[in-house]
């Protein structure tokens, strides 16, 4: 039996909002039977004002799928459109007390359901690219495709890597089987084998002092490595400034201030340390982001 | 009002008497049965009474066929690579494509260090081609495993047939009977069975024990070396308490045999008629004129299978799901998809399995709520009209983003 919070139990026994709406102006669709869960939003939103003035769905799903919805619906209503798109699933979860870490992708689920009912009433198309695995990490819910993607994406070679870039393996060490298997099945496209020994760090002849030019370059360069991952994700990451040992970054889209951002920037920064030679702090330009993230953990 | 617990193929009660025998034997009767006084003795008094309370069960022929293990997993997994390592110039193995995960997933383990291995398919109700098992069964092959009975719909597979067959061409033939084992009549002596599977906490004994059957003269491999207990089949000192219970346990089973096959089966009738006369859009699934006595598995069209177990669960009713949220995977029940049932009805499965502890009461209540529970998920759900499902529901309800 999963460990719902009491909140869980109470959206799903007794859900808010659900049902059809008939003068809906918004309509957003998401999943799919096939999948196991899919959510129908429909929203009256005041053209005027483009405030949402009224909520409802429709789900076919677990019980976390039910009070996502629900809990979706509730924190949404009355919202100008332009602030309900700064819902992040993690919003919805922390509005339940939390979910279990296999439930995530239930209020991954909820915000783009909200996305594609805005994009629907603005008339603009909305992709989901967003494509699932199964779950290899359970201490921080990371799934077989993002780490695939990630190993390809910066060619990975270690458990100790993916530990770093993604954080999935960090926690009980239970799934380091299930990681090595996805390394040896993206290493064996490129015709290498996986060695489960770490390779020894070269010890590099220390780089002569970069000038601050150069610093950056090196900055840009590496920030440049990890923005195809990022943007997969609906989210991108910049340059704001070098300050010392610190790098302020701007991380924007789906991603800013979910959970994940918080274990992106760990990775992001490890591979700045590593390929700088020195210590260095990665933080988001834009306060409280970060923080928030770190509070829910 | 007291709970209802319709979920036996998962585990079940420990039966009172069974628990008061077995008890002794952590206190007063605590001697390892390997030791010469007679503290040790008694014990070994027990263990040998127990194995033949299990030998009577399942009608095998010798005593000493009888090997006692930590669970039926470590009796599958016993069985199999026994028969690898007995057979190293053999490298294919036979199962089907609905077997426990216990098989399963030591087959595909098996695979990547070089074993092919052959998953027979099933038909839409559940049932082995065995034209198809002819076919591949060959002197490559190191062993067969095929369950007796699967755990999801209860359907029944031919065993002594194919054991039969597997002996004519002669490839050991393991079979996997944790579900079987106690519902229905079994009579190994007179079978070409090479080994069987069992698992206690199937038949109302504990969890954490296991029986592996192995025919006398068969080529094995002990999967832990170490003492002589079992013959040196199974190192380890033994599960006394746990012994002693599954063989009353395994007592039990043989005089409740005909009451299981007889009374706990017209509950099942009953259960299944009562709920499908009143809910549109369910059906049975597996094969339902061959399968275990106390097993139904009902699949409700356009609802998830979790949520139909937390309002159960909410009415004291326990029962269990094929749907993907249950085991946290993204598919639906391997063996839902075996038989190709439809994604819109393998996330609604939920299956019901009895024992001889269900009361007619039980089952009635049971009638009376999964209705009223299945109507309140199908009025959440986009896949649902007002009084069926959306017209062409895969139309209805269509994201263009998926
Ligand atoms: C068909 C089947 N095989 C094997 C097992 C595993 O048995 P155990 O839990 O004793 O390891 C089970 C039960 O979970 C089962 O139903």
């Amino acid at each position: 039996m999963w460990d719902y919070s009491d909140k869980v139990k109470e959206h799903f026994f007794s859900p808010r909002n659900s049902g059809a709406m008939e003068d809906a102006n918004a309509v957003g669709d998401v999943g799919s039977i096939n999948c196991g869960d899919a959510l129908r939003l429909m929203l009256k939103v005041d053209p005027d004002t483009e405030t949402i003035q009224d909520a409802r769905f429709q789900t076919f799903g677990c019980g976390s799928a039910i009070a996502s919805s629900s809990a979706l619906t509730e924190i949404i209503k009355g919202m100008k459109l332009d602030d309900a798109l700064k819902v992040s699933n993690q919003d919805i979860a922390d509005y339940l007390d939390g979910l279990p870490p296999e439930k995530m992708h239930c209020s991954v689920m909820g915000r783009e359901a909200l996305q594609a009912a805005i994009a629907n009433y603005r008339g603009e198309e909305w992709k989901d690219d967003h494509e699932e695995g199964a779950l290899i990490c359970k201490c921080f819910a990371i799934d077989a495709v993002l780490i695939e993607d990630t190993v390809r994406a910066n060619n990975l070679s270690t458990v100790e890597d993916v530990i770093h870039y993604t954080k999935a393996g960090g926690g009980c060490s239970s799934c380091h089987e299930g990681i090595e298997e996805i390394l040896t099945k993206v290493l064996a496209e490129k015709g290498e084998t996986f060695s489960p020994h770490t390779v020894e760090i070269k010890e590099e002849a220390k780089p002569a002092k970069l000038t601050n030019l150069q610093r950056i370059k090196r900055i840009e360069m590496v920030l440049e490595s990890v923005r195809p991952q990022l943007q997969r994700d609906h989210g991108d990451i910049e340059l704001v400034d070098v300050d010392g040992k610190t790098i302020y970054v701007n991380m924007t889209g789906a991603c800013a201030g979910c959970q994940m951002e918080a274990l992106t920037l760990q990775g992001i920064q490890q591979k700045l340390m590593e390929d700088l030679g020195e210590f260095v702090k990665i933080v988001p330009s834009r306060a409280g982001s970060l923080s928030r993230a770190v509070c829910h953990p | 009002m007291d709970a209802i617990y319709l979920d036996n193929n998962a585990t079940t009660r420990v039966d009172d008497a069974v628990v008061a025998a077995m008890l002794p034997f952590f206190t007063e009767q605590f001697g390892n049965p390997s030791s010469m006084h007679s503290f040790g003795n008694k014990v070994g008094l027990a263990i040998k009474k127990a194995r033949m309370q299990v030998q009577e069960l399942l009608g095998a022929e010798h005593e000493s066929e009888i090997i006692f293990t930590s669970c039926g997993t470590e009796s599958d997994s016993t069985a199999l690579l026994s028969a690898i390592k007995a057979n190293p110039e053999r490298k294919e193995i036979i199962t089907t494509s609905i077997e426990h995960p216990a098989i399963l997933n030591l087959c595909t383990h098996l695979e990547k260090e070089g074993y092919k291995v052959h998953y027979l398919k099933v038909d839409e109700r559940g049932r082995l081609d065995l034209a198809e098992y002819a076919r591949v069964l060959s002197d490559k092959v190191a062993i067969v495993s095929v369950m007796w009975a699967n755990n999801e719909t209860g359907t029944l597979f031919p065993v002594e047939e194919m054991a039969q067959m597997a002996h004519a061409a002669g490839v050991l033939f393991h079979t996997d009977a944790v579900q079987a084992v106690g519902k229905v009549p079994i009579d190994l002596k007179n079978t070409a069975i090479d080994l069987l599977s069992l698992s206690g906490h199937k038949l109302h004994a504990p969890k954490g024990i296991g029986v592996l059957y192995l025919k006398r003269g068969v080529r094995f491999r002990p999967l832990l070396r170490g003492g002589h207990q079992e013959r040196g089949r199974r190192a380890g000192t033994e599960n006394t308490a746990s012994i002693v219970a599954l063989g009353m346990a395994c007592e039990q089973a043989m005089q409740h045999m005909h009451f299981e096959n007889t009374e706990v089966k017209r509950l099942r009738d009953r259960l299944e008629a009562g709920i499908l006369a009143k809910v549109p859009r369910a059906f049975p699934t597996g094969d339902v004129t061959n399968r275990l006595p106390n097993t139904s598995n009902i699949a409700f069209e356009f609802i998830e299978g979790e949520a139909i177990l937390l309002l159960l669960n909410k009415f004291g009713i326990a029962a269990s799901s094929g749907s993907a949220c249950t085991s946290g995977s993204l598919e639906p029940s391997h063996v839902m998809r075996a038989m190709g049932i439809p994604y819109t009805a393998a996330h609604g499965t939920t299956r019901f399995s009895l024992s001889r502890y269900t009361t007619e009461a039980e089952v009635d209540r049971v009638i009376t709520v999964v209705p009223e529970i299945v109507a309140q998920l199908r009025r959440l759900s986009p896949y649902w009209g007002e009084t069926g499902p959306a017209t062409e529901p895969e139309k209805a309800f269509a994201p263009v983003y998926a």
